[in-house]
């Protein structure tokens, strides 16, 4: 196992008084790929805004390269080389396509991926890349959402829920696509609803549970009837 | 032929107006702030622009060189310092706190200044003018005129075509993703607002050269700018060009027909626009 590059140690985070993760311990190694599943509301989403920053943590709550980001600002955490493809993609709606991506690279971190590249994994993307964002059908904005984080060259990258809302042939495409974009060295964190697709990709998995981690194992050999008594908490 | 007139000083008058909007639309549209002391900057500019002159003897319009770039710097701190702690998703805190902004600006201005009305003079541009077909137009206004027109389309061109107004764009849109971006959205609306103050700065001046002010002007300045930037249409600048213009119009026509009727024919033209179109003549669109 290599050394974590990214580790959580008891980490909690609240919305004002109410507290949606409680004391999650989770690690990801160099370069590995990590699958987080759990039921609607489980605190997944919780979970990637509090690593990126856009909730503040207490601090020691997490590690990124054996530095702590627990307080840090999400456009200081974007500096250290992290990334995320958020929930609904959210791409800017007064932005063109290409600009969509170009912001992605304002941190200006250094690295294999430029807008060529990004062009050149989602070719579709090229063709139209002056139309505003709005304009473009849900699997192509997750396309630019997917560019716009890869821009940043992270070094670990989030994807929240990227199959959420598309058509089942265009999800393949996506799922298709990742290889070539996690393959050089990149370590990934993939939110998923979908389970079998979650373990397809991974290596290992963690479910998460009213914010408490309810299973964490290897995802070629965790049980499946733990899977579901960890997502669903029937005993 | 006197229509005419009314009609072109009326055209031109709307320049200075759209200076006065320019600043308002840009903050309220990068960040959703209604700016309340945004006529008493105005006004502070000008008396920055007196200051300059009497004290270096400059001309009122190179002393521009240095008024603008210290109310762009004001904007900045003003902003890092004071407004951003004022933002969230109320939209009362930032009224409240730049009314306060306001009270104090004329307070401080009536101290250092005093009540009397000041003016800044430049003999030469303020009488020069020039034969425009049947009628004569003044100098200064032409020239106010054109710079609000260059002003404005610098302005359009920093948000289309420059990092810094795609920047400005992404923070509008979504804060929390620019953020993810590696924007850091403090320091993305401080340079927001020192853009704007900077083109306050050049609105101070240039009503200063026109018209004499006093500490008091600030909320005159305000309401005119602020009826252009609505009747243009939010987001639009372009727009809040053409709104400076219907609202300078709509002044000089009805102070041709009663000269008490200036400003009022202006907020009337307002409402009825308002009434008929509540997003405004032109509103957001982009490029
Ligand atoms: N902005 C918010 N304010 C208050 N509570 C919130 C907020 N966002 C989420 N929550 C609550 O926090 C808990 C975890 O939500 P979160 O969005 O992290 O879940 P999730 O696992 O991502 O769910 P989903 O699968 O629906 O995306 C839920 O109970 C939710 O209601
Ligand atoms: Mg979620």
């Amino acid at each position: 196992m290599p050394e974590p590059i990214l580790q959580m140690t008891g980490l909690n985070a609240h919305y004002g008084d109410f507290q949606a993760l409680y004391g999650v311990d989770m690690h990801v190694g160099g370069g590995e790929v990590l699958a987080i599943i759990g039921a609607n509301g489980a605190g997944k989403t919780t979970l990637m805004r509090s690593i990126t920053g856009l909730i503040t943590n207490g601090p020691g709550q997490i590690q990124f390269k054996g530095r702590d980001i627990g307080g840090l600002r999400g456009d200081q955490v974007a500096e250290t080389g992290l990334a995320m493809v958020p929930e609904g993609r959210q791409l800017f709606a007064s932005l063109t396509v290409e600009e969509n991506l170009l912001i992605g690279a304002q941190t200006g971190r250094k690295g294999p991926w430029s807008l060529g590249a990004v062009f050149k994994l989602f070719p579709i993307l090229k063709e139209r890349r002056a139309v505003p964002s709005t304009a473009l059908s849900g699997g192509q904005q997750q396309m630019v959402a997917i560019g716009r984080a890869l821009m940043s060259n992270p070094e670990l990258i989030l994807f929240d829920e990227i199959s959420l809302g598309l058509a089942p042939i265009i999800i393949k495409d996506i799922y298709d696509a990742l290889p070539g974009i996690i393959g050089d060295g990149m370590s990934a964190i993939i939110v998923e609803q979908d389970i079998s697709k979650a373990l397809s990709v991974s290596s290992r998995v963690y479910c998460l549970q009213e914010g408490r981690v309810s299973l964490e194992g290897a995802s070629d050999t965790v049980p499946r009837e733990d899977i579901s008594r960890a997502y669903f908490g029937i005993e | 032929m006197e229509w005419l007139n009314a009609l072109v000083q009326g055209t031109l008058l709307g320049g200075l107006y759209a200076l006065f909007a320019a600043g308002l639309s840009l903050i309220f549209g990068v960040m959703r702030l209604v700016n309340i002391a945004h006529g008493d900057l105005i006004v502070l500019a000008a008396y920055l622009g007196l200051t300059v002159t009497s004290a270096i003897g400059l001309h009122p319009v190179v002393a521009m060189v240095l008024v603008v770039p210290a109310m762009a710097m004001i904007g900045y701190a003003l902003q890092r310092g004071l407004l951003n702690q004022t933002l969230g998703d109320d939209l009362l805190p930032p009224l409240l706190v730049t009314f306060g902004l306001s009270v104090i600006l004329q307070n401080g201005l009536l101290e250092v200044y005093s009540a009397d009305p000041q003016k800044l003079s430049a003999p030469v541009l303020e009488t020069a003018s020039l034969p425009l077909g049947p009628i004569t137009v003044g100098v200064l206004p032409v020239l106010t005129f054109a710079i609000a027109v260059a002003v404005i389309w610098g302005l359009q061109w920093t948000f289309y075509k420059t990092a810094l107004g795609r920047a400005f764009r992404a923070v509008s849109d979504n804060q929390d993703i620019a953020q993810l971006m590696g924007l850091n959205k403090r320091h993305i609306f401080g340079l927001a607002m020192a853009l704007a103050l900077a083109v306050t700065a050049v609105a101070g001046i240039l009503l200063g050269l026109r018209t004499s002010f006093d500490p008091a002007s600030g909320g005159g300045r305000l309401i005119f700018g602020f009826e252009a930037v609505i009747i243009g249409g939010l987001g639009n600048l372009w727009g809040t060009l053409a709104g400076g213009v219907i609202l300078g119009v709509a002044q000089t026509i009805g102070a041709k027909i009663d000269p008490g009727w200036q400003v009022l024919s202006g907020h009337i033209a307002f409402l009825v626009i308002l009434a008929i179109r509540p997003q405004g003549l032109f509103p957001r669109m982009s490029g």
